[in-house]
């Protein structure tokens, strides 16, 4: 991200977000990115559940789940309760 | 300018005058614990509440430190909120204090000054509030129940300013002005609530883009307060000093409009200066112990010597400029602290003076009096020991010790 930062005049009183958090891609943060084992997945949704930034989406139309890497942390609480262990944390 | 409005005398303690003043000044929520010598405000307060004579929201709470978390809160949805409290209960807000400077709301709170523990004390000094001076809340000293009572209306105005956005901390020292019955002037509820008016909102720009008021408001959602680490938290900061400066002016100009309300001012709302335009010898001092002052200076004027008195009345923000100018006539000054800073070598209110008096051309000798703590009463015979010390600095021009003791027990 490359925006300017504002100076202490143009910024806003009380630190009030003038940007929405979707503009700021946590997924920068991780260490290990959630990869998985198509053969082992049941599409159970248990991820979907347990990811505490709702970084793991059903999409309906594909049948599937989907990885939203921008807001991914790494943290690997998805691989952890994973009943089949279809998801494995990979170091990036 | 405006005709002296009806006024009405009632015999009232400090904690009374507070009490009757937030109930005038239509305030929406009061969240507080009590604590000696406190406890008559919030008693009033409810007394107030059970009996439907405000329409306020009285919220009990098991801390003082959720006291003021509740106060933050409510402040944040817009509404006028005002609480109070003292010694270890203000210790124990003081985190929260600077969550709620930080976050900008403008909250009033009583502070009836107590010492601090070790050993226990009820009694008054400054010690409470001086450990919070900068917290980034707006600090108003009381020397008596009427100043108290004028203070607690203005402050809503001042912390509610446009260009301030501040809390606000009235003192009034612990049960010398907090239970003593004196005679206050009291305006009618009608003058109070038209001085107070209704709380106003800067306006900033949110997340959606929008330029809406700066409160809750589930039509036009905002976070306030949220994380800023090293690349914005110091620019919050600088805003927080920049409102301060803002409120030197806003003080001024909200004490003068009251003052032509009521008849009453205190010098201009910064600063009182009691006889000391042309004073070679002045005590500068905070709280009740200006009015003692005031006695003994009018005993030494009618002796023929030039003492005279300054009472801080607002210390944060500290007038720097304006406490150098009006000690630039004196030739030696004594500043009186009802507080420790241990191991700073004097209390907090010395450092700040003398540091306004380093670039003041004039350079009086300025020494240090620490006085008062844990209630200990101080009489107007010491203050007429620190005017004579004070005469002898000026003919010796020898300052002596820096630091020194009234009415302790060598």
């Amino acid at each position: 991200m490359t925006t300017r930062e504002k100076s202490w005049r143009e910024a806003s009183l009380a630190g009030v977000c003038w940007k929405s958090s979707k503009t700021y891609l946590t997924g920068d943060w991780k260490t290990y990115t959630p990869i998985r084992d198509i053969a082992k997945c049941t599409k159970c949704l248990q991820c979907t559940i347990f990811c505490p930034d709702g970084a793991i989406h059903w999409k309906p139309e594909k049948g599937d789940i989907e990885f939203d890497l921008n807001f991914c942390k790494g943290c690997g609480i998805c691989a952890n309760e994973c009943p089949t262990k279809a998801i494995m944390m990979k170091i990036e | 300018m405006k005709s002296i409005v009806k006024q009405e005398i009632q015999g009232l303690n400090g904690d009374e005058a507070v009490a009757l003043a937030v109930k005038q000044s239509d305030v929406d929520v009061v969240a507080a614990y009590p604590i000696t010598p406190q406890t008559i405000i919030v008693e009033k307060l409810s007394e107030y509440v059970a009996n439907g004579e405000v329409e306020m929201e009285y919220v009990c709470t098991e801390s003082e430190h959720s006291a003021m978390a509740a106060c933050l809160a409510a402040s944040a949805t817009g509404a006028r909120v005002f609480t109070a409290s003292a010694s270890a209960g203000l210790a124990l807000m003081h985190e929260m204090l600077f969550v709620t400077s930080g976050c900008r709301a403008p909250v009033v709170m009583a502070v009836a000054n107590r010492a601090l523990s070790a050993p226990l004390n009820i009694h008054g000094d400054h010690s409470d509030a001086m450990a919070e001076r900068d917290s980034g809340w707006i600090q108003i000293y009381a020397e008596n129940a009427q100043e108290v009572y004028d203070s607690i209306i203005q402050a809503f105005r001042i912390a509610e300013h446009l260009d301030v956005q501040l809390p606000v901390m009235v003192g009034l020292d612990g049960f010398i002005v907090s239970h003593t019955l004196e005679n206050v002037k009291v305006l009618e509820d009608e003058t109070v609530k038209e001085f107070v008016k209704t709380r106003q909102f800067p306006d900033v720009l949110t997340h959606e883009g929008k330029t809406v008021p700066f409160k809750l408001d589930p039509d036009t959602p905002m976070t306030m307060g949220p994380v800023a680490l090293q690349n914005y938290y110091f620019e919050f900061k600088r805003q927080q000093e920049e409102a301060m400066k803002n409120a030197l002016g806003a003080i001024q100009k909200i004490h003068k409009e009251y003052s032509q309300l009521t008849g009453r001012s205190y010098g201009d709302g910064l600063l009182e200066k009691y006889k000391l335009e042309d004073a070679e010898i002045a005590v500068v001092c905070l709280g009740s112990t200006a009015g003692t002052v005031k006695t003994v200076v009018d005993e030494l004027r009618t002796a023929g010597i030039k003492a005279g008195l300054l009472k801080i009345r607002t210390y944060r923000p500290m007038p720097i400029k304006e406490i150098a100018d009006a000690l630039a006539g004196a030739k030696a000054v004594a500043v009186m602290d009802r507080s420790m800073s241990f191991g700073g070598n004097g209390g907090a209110v010395f450092h700040e003076v003398r540091h306004a008096l380093y670039d003041s051309p004039a350079h009086p000798h300025a020494v240090n009096y620490i006085y008062g703590l844990g209630g200990r009463d101080t009489s107007p015979t010491q203050i007429h020991k620190i005017f004579e010390d004070l005469r002898q600095i000026v003919q010796s021009k020898k300052p002596g010790d820096l630091v020194r003791y009234v009415g302790l027990r060598e």
